[in-house]
C-alpha cells in the first residue's frame, strides 16, 4: 500500500496543469446539510469562470483551470482541500465556510495563498495591515449587522426610536452566527434596545420549534437571522407557523436563497434579507453563461435557476477573482500569475460602474474597491423582500455604519494579534 | 515457508515474553518503522504528510484510546470525540498560560485533564453496562460539547468561539506548532508520540492491569470473585483510555488542523473513532491502525486518486462514489469477518505459516 500511495502522491505533485494556465481550486459543497445553499453558489462560481474561458479564452489570454473540491462544509475536509490546493498551486482560496476560513487565515501568509472570504469569515480580517493575505469584500458581517440595525431604525423613524425595542437574534450557533454578536451587543447598549439571543445548534437546525416557542413568548419587535443551509427554510417555516409578522423578520445575505423563502410559501411574503447582488438573469454576462455553457450542456446549472440570488452571489465571487487576476496581470506584467501576484491584484482591486458595464453586469452589484489597509471596502448593500414567489428590491443601496464598525474592527484585529502572538508583522509592500 | 517460527527456540523467560517473539514479525515491524521514519519523510509530498499521514496517526492514537476502553475493558463509549476535545482545550489553555513550556510536555500533560474528566464520566460504569453505559457516555459527549461552546474561558473569549493554535517553539528553536511549523516537524512529533504511547499501551494491556480489564470484559462476576476490583479496573480503563484520547485530541488541533471549532469534537468524531475501532478489530492495537487507515486513508486515496489516474468526474460525484465504495467495503469486511480487519490479518498469518500446504 505504501508503494501505491507513493505512486499516487507522485502523480499529484507533478504539475497537473499546463504552464500557460492559471489554476484555481474552488472548494464547494454539493453534499451534506448545507448543500441547499452550496449548490447554487458552486454553479455560479464555476459557470462565470468557465464562461470567461469559452468567450474570452480566459483572463488576459490565459485559460483558467477551475477545479472543484468537495468540502461538505466540513472543516477537516476543507483543510484537506486547502492542502491539495496548495500542492497544485492555486492562486486564491475561497473557503466558503467561516470554520474553514478561521483554519486557513494563519496559514495563508506562510503558504503565500491569498484567502478570499467574500462577505463571510473573520470580520477583523478587513484590517489589511494585520491580515495582508485575507480579503473579505464587499463587506463584513459587522457591516451587515450595522446595516440591519440602520434599516430597522429607518423604518422606525430614527436611531432614537430604537430605545426600549426588543430585537431578537436567531443564529446558527457556530463561528458564523456568533461573529456579529459583539457588535449587536454594543449597539444594544448604545441605542437602548434589548437584544434577545436564540442560538440554533448546527445539529438541531432542522428542529427549531423550541427557539420559536421562545420567540412567541418574548414577542420581539424585530427578528434578525444569521442562518445558513437547512437552518434558513426551517426558520422561515417556523416563523410563519407562529404567525410572526414576516415584514419584521430580516435575514443576513446568506439567509436569502429562493429555496429558503419558498419553504414558507405564500405565508413568507414580506420576509426580508440583506443583499449585495442583483437577482435575475437579465444581464449580458449571464446571457453569455446561458448561451455558452447551459445551452451547450457544459454546466450543471438548471436553466430555470440561472439568476437566482445565491447563483448570482457565486457569480460575484468569481467576478472578484477574475478581476483580481486581471489587475494582477496588469500590475506585474506577467500573464501566468502566482498567489503572491494575486494578493497584489486583490489589494488593488477596483470595480467601478464603468467596469461593471464592460463586464456586462451593469447594476449587478455595487461598485467596490479594496485598498491596502482596508481589505473589505465596507461597500453598499440593499434590502430585498420576498413577494411570495421571488425576491424584489425593497430599499435603495445604502452604506453600513462604517464609522462605528471600523474602530471595532481595528480593535478586534489587535486583539487577534495579541491572542495569536507572535503574529507576523506585515512585510508585503503596498503596491498602490 | 517464509513465515514459520520453526527453529526459533526461546531459552529464557525474557525471550519468551517479548512483544514480537517471532523473527519475521520483528523484521516486519522494523520495515514498517523504517517506512514511517525514513521512507515517508523522504519521498512523501507535503500533501501526503499533512493530509494523509498526520491525520492517520492521530486517528490511530484515538482509536487505541477507545480500544483500551471498549475493546479491552468492554465498556462501550460514545464520548471519545468529547474526550479528545478535553485534551485539545486543555492543551490550548496550558499553552496560553505557559507560553514558554515545551509543547510536547503540554500535550502529554493535557491528557491528564482528559483522564480526570473520563474517570468522572466513568463512574456510572460501576452500575450500568452495555448500551446503557453508551447512553451515559453519550451524555458526556453532549455535555462537554456544550461546555466547549458555552464556556468562553475555554477559548480565551475569542469572538469566533474557536481555538487557534499559536506558534510554539521547542528543542532548540524548532517551530513545533502554528502555521510556520513544517509538515515534517509536525509529522515527527506526532509519529514519535504515537510510537511512544503505543509501546506503553502494549505493555499495559499485556500486564496485570490489562489482564484485569480483559477479565472484567469477559465476565465481571468471575473477575470479581478472583479478586479483581471492578472499581479500580473500570476506572483505570476510563482513565487510560481518556488519557490517550486527550493526547490525540491535542495533537489533532496542534499538529494537524491548526484551529478548531467546538463542532470538530462532535458526536460524528466519536462515531468515526468507534467505526475505526470496530472495523479494525476490538481488543487489538494493530487493529486500531488498520481501522484508522481504512476509514481515513482509503477515502482520501479514492477522492484524490480517481482524478489523478484520469477518471474525470465532478467533485461531488467523487464524494458520493467515495461514500458508496467505503460503505460497501465496510459492510463487506464486517460480513466476511465480524472481528475486524485484524482477524483477517491473523487468519492470513496462520495460512502463511503452513503454506504451501493447506494444513499441517
Amino acid at each position: 500500500m505504501g508503494v501505491a500511495m507513493a505512486a499516487l502522491t507522485g502523480a499529484w505533485t507533478a504539475p497537473a496543469f499546463a504552464e500557460d494556465s492559471i489554476y484555481i481550486q474552488m472548494p464547494t459543497y454539493r453534499t451534506g446539510p448545507y448543500a441547499g445553499s452550496g449548490i447554487p453558489i458552486a454553479n455560479g462560481m464555476v459557470d462565470y469562470l468557465n464562461m470567461l474561458n469559452e468567450r474570452d479564452g480566459g483572463v488576459g489570454g490565459v485559460k483558467l483551470m477551475v477545479e472543484e473540491c468537495e468540502t461538505g462544509y466540513d472543516t477537516q475536509k476543507g483543510v484537506e482541500c486547502y492542502e491539495a490546493a496548495k500542492a497544485k498551486g492555486t492562486v486564491v482560496f475561497n473557503p466558503w465556510s467561516t470554520g474553514i476560513t478561521l483554519q486557513v487565515i494563519p496559514k495563508a501568509g506562510v503558504d503565500k495563498i491569498p484567502v478570499l472570504s467574500m462577505a463571510y469569515g473573520l470580520s477583523a480580517a478587513a484590517e489589511g495591515n494585520t491580515f495582508p493575505w485575507v480579503f473579505n469584500p464587499p463587506m463584513t458581517y459587522w457591516d451587515g449587522a450595522s446595516g440591519v440595525i440602520k434599516y430597522i431604525a429607518d423604518k422606525e423613524g430614527g436611531m432614537d426610536k430604537l430605545k426600549g425595542k426588543k430585537i431578537g437574534y436567531i443564529f446558527l450557533d457556530a463561528g458564523y452566527g456568533r461573529e456579529p454578536i459583539p457588535l449587536l451587543e454594543k449597539f444594544a447598549g448604545e441605542f437602548g434596545f434589548t437584544l434577545m439571543q436564540y442560538p440554533v445548534p448546527p445539529k438541531e437546525m432542522q428542529n427549531q420549534s423550541s427557539q420559536w416557542l421562545n420567540v412567541r413568548r418574548d414577542q420581539p419587535d424585530y427578528m434578525v437571522m444569521w442562518g445558513w443551509g437547512a437552518m434558513n427554510p426551517t426558520a422561515i417555516k417556523e416563523a410563519t407557523k407562529i404567525r410572526y409578522p414576516m415584514d419584521k423578520f430580516i435575514g443576513v445575505w446568506w439567509s436569502g436563497g429562493e429555496d429558503d423563502a419558498r419553504a414558507g410559501g405564500a405565508d413568507a411574503k414580506g420576509y426580508k434579507t440583506l443583499n449585495f447582488n442583483a437577482v435575475g438573469s437579465e444581464f449580458q454576462a449571464l446571457s453569455d453563461i446561458k448561451a455558452k455553457l447551459i445551452d451547450a450542456g457544459k454546466s450543471q446549472t438548471d436553466a430555470g435557476k440561472l439568476g437566482e440570488n445565491l447563483y448570482n452571489r457565486g457569480v460575484v465571487n468569481s467576478v472578484i477573482v477574475a478581476e483580481a487576476i486581471r489587475v494582477a496581470q496588469e500590475k506585474t506584467g506577467k500573464k501566468v500569475i502566482t498567489g503572491e501576484d494575486m494578493r497584489v491584484g486583490l489589494e488593488n482591486l477596483k470595480i467601478d460602474e464603468a467596469r461593471l458595464k464592460e463586464l456586462g453586469l451593469e447594476g449587478f452589484m455595487a461598485p467596490m474597491a479594496i485598498s491596502c489597509g482596508d481589505h473589505s471596502g465596507h461597500n453598499m448593500m440593499y434590502v430585498q423582500e420576498w413577494d411570495g414567489e421571488k425576491w424584489v428590491k425593497a430599499s435603495e443601496w445604502f452604506e453600513p455604519m462604517t464609522d462605528v464598525v471600523k474602530p471595532m474592527l481595528a480593535a478586534a484585529a489587535d486583539e487577534y494579534k495579541t491572542k495569536n502572538a507572535p503574529w507576523p508583522e506585515r512585510t508585503e509592500a503596498c503596491a498602490n | 515457508m517464509f513465515y514459520r517460527e520453526a527453529g526459533q527456540f526461546k531459552t529464557s523467560y525474557e525471550a519468551d515474553q517479548q512483544v514480537f517473539p517471532i523473527l519475521q514479525d520483528k523484521i516486519g515491524i522494523g520495515a514498517i518503522l523504517i517506512i514511517g521514519l525514513v521512507v515517508v519523510p523522504l519521498t512523501g509530498s507535503d500533501f501526503m504528510i499533512t493530509s494523509i499521514m498526520i491525520p492517520f496517526l492521530i486517528f490511530s492514537l484515538a482509536t487505541i484510546g477507545l480500544n483500551i476502553l471498549t475493546g479491552y475493558a468492554g465498556q462501550l463509549s460514545l464520548g471519545s470525540g468529547a474526550f479528545m476535545g478535553v485534551g485539545a482545550y486543555a492543551c490550548y489553555k496550558l499553552t496560553t498560560i505557559f507560553p514558554d513550556a515545551n509543547l510536547v510536555v503540554l500535550v502529554l500533560l493535557s491528557g491528564f485533564f482528559s483522564a480526570a474528566i473520563g474517570m468522572v464520566f466513568g463512574l456510572p460504569s460501576l452500575r450500568i453496562k452495555g448500551l446503557y453505559l453508551a447512553v451515559t457516555t453519550l451524555a458526556a459527549q453532549f455535555f462537554l460539547e456544550w461546555c466547549f461552546i458555552r464556556v468562553p474561558w475555554l477559548y480565551n473569549y475569542n469572538a469566533s468561539g474557536a481555538i487557534e493554535v499559536p506558534e510554539r517553539t521547542g528543542f532548540g528553536g524548532i517551530i513545533l506548532s502554528g502555521p510556520a511549523a513544517s509538515p515534517l516537524t509536525r509529522y515527527f512529533l506526532v509519529l514519535g508520540l504515537v510510537i511512544l504511547i503505543t509501546i506503553i499501551m502494549k505493555n499495559i494491556v499485556r500486564g496485570r492491569v490489562g489482564r484485569s480489564w480483559m477479565m472484567i470484559r469477559d465476565m465481571d462476576i468471575a473477575a470479581e470473585l478472583i479478586g479483581v476490583r471492578p472499581l479500580v479496573a473500570k476506572l483505570s480503563a476510563f482513565a487510560v483510555s481518556s488519557y490517550v484520547c486527550g493526547v490525540a485530541g491535542a495533537l489533532m488541533v496542534f499538529s494537524w488542523l491548526g484551529a478548531a471549532e467546538p463542532a470538530a469534537f462532535s458526536i460524528n468524531l466519536s462515531f468515526q473513532i468507534l467505526f475505526m475501532a470496530i472495523l479494525g478489530g476490538l481488543g487489538s492495537l494493530v487493529g486500531s491502525f488498520m481501522g484508522a487507515a481504512f476509514i481515513w486513508i482509503l477515502p482520501v486515496l479514492i477522492r484524490f486518486g480517481m482524478p489523478a489516474v484520469g477518471i474525470d468526474i465532478a467533485a461531488e460525484t467523487v464524494e458520493h462514489t467515495t461514500r458508496m465504495i467505503v460503505g460497501a467495503l465496510i459492510i463487506f469486511f464486517l460480513i466476511v469477518e465480524p472481528h475486524g480487519l485484524v482477524r483477517l490479518w491473523q487468519i492470513a498469518k496462520e495460512k502463511l505459516r503452513v503454506w504451501p500446504f493447506p494444513y499441517v
